[in-house]
């Protein structure tokens, strides 16, 4: 994996950032994604295309910039600290294929 | 056959010509006679809109209600309904019952509409094809073999053949102008924090926006008026009053300056559909606006730089999906991992996968600055442009796709080429603007749509811009194939 792809002024170029088949299946990881065996070829292609389309930001003059997170200047609300909301676990268990008394289940964690 | 908009609705509603229970008996029969091919809806919710309709037309004899009381109405299956399974169309959320209303649907049946039910997408709106969702692609009542757009190509395909006579949208790139677009119907996208998020499931919260599909920008007005607004429950929504939408329908536009952004007229539009927009051009002409060459220099950086944000915050928001709460959950895993692993894998798409990757990939140790905090810089360049361009003009046109509607199939397996289709509005989103789709032509016989973006909450200005157009012309009326039958 390489983070910095085209040099300035090249745009749309081949394939410049190649994710590999181990880079696939440590990014899957890290997003608790399972990729079968069979597809890991084919999303490292798709991926490395996606990536060298987006790797044309590269050559843009952003240095003195401000990183822009919100597309509105505004400040995050704050509100009162009351309660607004009542207990409903009943009915948002029912969502869940695997609730019981009142708690969710998972496979067991502690030995 | 004729395809009425609400304020035609509204209006024989109220001289009781016909009755709520009638005009959603009459939808229902429509959605099943021709829903089979166009699979624009996911869910239909026949008995609950037959039950609102009758309460509808309870009041209506009263005289109570307003112009949307008995309307039906549906709503793109991102938005949360107590009691109506809400999918995203996604095998995630196949079999999940919202224990509550999002916003707009609250405000909307606080306001009388009647909701037939959910309308097919793009898996968890990712998508410009409407190909990506679990329950099917939706055909484009123009032309069967063509996608309706995406990702509220359900929304759009419904409004445009006729099934019902508006529908919610959501739009974080183009989602809702795009598919209004390419199905010849009206799509408006309000400016970021204008419409409440509550209760719509999260693809990307700095971009997404609620938005309708319509058939007339005088309906859109109507709805507008009854969805915007602060709401405590959405940490990113305005709280500014919402203005009088339906009074400034009608201002003139004499002396108006609308922008040309000279990036949305190159070489990668299609001749016929620029040709369209140019004649539309010349229609604000006549009414007096001044038309002025603009340039927004950085926007050839939009689309990497929207597929790097909505990626990342895909990723963020998509990590609620653990197979243990809600959604789809793999079973017999015999660790925890197991159980994340195998429930995502087996319950998202190959293109929500793709975004899932690329977003963890982008946000991850040693590539964060070069490619997310690269992008947030990127769109400050993006913005930058359209601030300086409004010091200008006081409204921006141009196209809404660079071409009309593309074949099913015809860009499935790449999508750098599918992520292309959304060049002109992807920008809009960036910048957090408002932007509205309206029909002006056609191209190879299927409709082209011309996109105007105004300043943040200048909802208002598109809304009547767009009604002074549709004042002028006719192709907002005009009825695809797949209603005006054979021969027609």
């Amino acid at each position: 994996m390489r983070a910095h792809g085209f040099p300035p002024g090249v745009i749309n170029g081949p394939v410049a950032v190649k994710l590999t088949p181990q880079d696939v299946e440590h990014i899957a990881h890290l997003a608790r994604l399972e990729i079968g065996a069979g597809e890991i070829d084919s999303v490292a292609a798709k991926l490395s295309s996606i990536m060298s389309f987006v790797d044309q930001l590269q050559a843009a003059d952003t240095g003195s910039v401000e990183p822009m997170a919100h597309p509105l200047d505004m400040a995050q609300r704050l509100r009162a600290d009351e309660v607004t909301e009542h207990d409903q676990r009943d009915l948002f268990q029912r969502n869940s294929s695997a609730a019981a008394d009142g708690f969710y289940t998972v496979p067991r964690v502690i030995e | 056959m004729s395809r009425p908009g609400i304020t035609q609705l509204a209006r024989a509603l109220r001289a009781r010509e016909t009755s709520s229970r009638e005009l959603v008996a009459g939808a229902l029969a429509r959605i099943e006679a021709q829903d089979r091919v166009l699979n624009s809806f996911i869910s239909v919710a026949a008995g609950q809109a037959l039950a609102a309709a009758d309460r509808a037309d309870q009041q209506l004899a009263r005289g109570e209600g307003g112009p949307l009381t008995g309307i039906p109405f549906a709503h793109k299956d991102i938005f949360c309904t107590a009691g109506l399974r809400t999918t995203c169309a996604s095998k995630m959320l196949a079999d999940f019952i919202p224990p509550y209303d999002a916003t707009v649907v609250s405000r909307l049946a606080a306001a009388g509409i009647v909701v037939l039910g959910k309308t097919n997408m793009d898996e968890f709106a990712m998508g410009s094809s409407n190909e990506t969702s679990f329950f099917g692609p939706v055909r484009n009542p123009w032309d069967l073999q063509r996608s309706p757009g995406g990702s509220s190509g359900g929304s759009a395909a419904a409004v445009a053949a006729g099934l019902v006579p508006a529908a919610t949208g959501t739009d974080t790139g183009g989602s809702i102008r795009q598919p209004a677009a390419l199905t010849g119907i009206t799509g408006l996208k309000p400016t970021y924090g204008r419409v409440s998020r509550y209760g719509m499931v999260a693809f990307a919260s700095s971009l997404d926006q609620a938005g309708i599909l319509t058939l007339s920008a005088e309906d859109a007005a109507l709805l507008l008026s009854a969805m915007a607004g602060f709401d405590p429950r959405d940490s990113t929504s305005a709280d500014l009053p919402v203005p009088d939408y339906m009074a400034q329908l009608g201002e003139a536009v004499a002396g108006r300056r609308i922008g040309l952004p000279k990036e949305f007229f190159d070489a990668g539009l299609d001749p016929a559909s620029a040709s369209a927009v140019r004649e539309a051009l010349r229609v604000y002409e006549q009414l007096g606006a001044k038309l002025v060459e603009i340039s927004l220099p950085s926007l050839a950086l939009s689309v990497p730089t929207y597929y790097i944000v909505a990626p990342a915050e895909c990723s963020s928001n998509l990590s609620r999906f653990d197979g243990v709460r809600f959604g789809y959950r793999h079973e017999g895993a015999q660790t925890l991992e197991e159980l994340y692993k195998k429930s995502r894998g087996e319950g998202f798409g190959a293109e929500v996968k793709r975004r899932i990757l690329t977003g963890t990939y982008v946000l991850s140790a040693g590539y964060y600055d070069a490619y997310y905090l690269k992008a947030q810089k990127a769109r400050q360049l993006i913005a930058r442009d359209f601030r300086r361009c409004f010091a200008e003009v006081d409204i921006i046109a141009g196209p809404t796709a660079p071409t009309p509607a593309f074949r099913l199939g015809e860009k499935v397996d790449d999508p750098v080429q599918m992520y292309l289709n959304d060049i002109y509005t992807i920008a809009v989103n960036l910048a957090g603007l408002p932007g509205i789709s309206i029909p002006c032509g056609y191209s190879t016989g299927l409709p082209v749509g011309l996109q105007l973006v105004g300043p943040h909450f200048g909802e208002g200005r598109l809304l009547n811009f767009a009604h002074l157009y549709q004042r002028e012309t006719d192709w907002h009326t005009q009825l695809p194939p797949a209603v005006a039958g054979p021969g027609a």
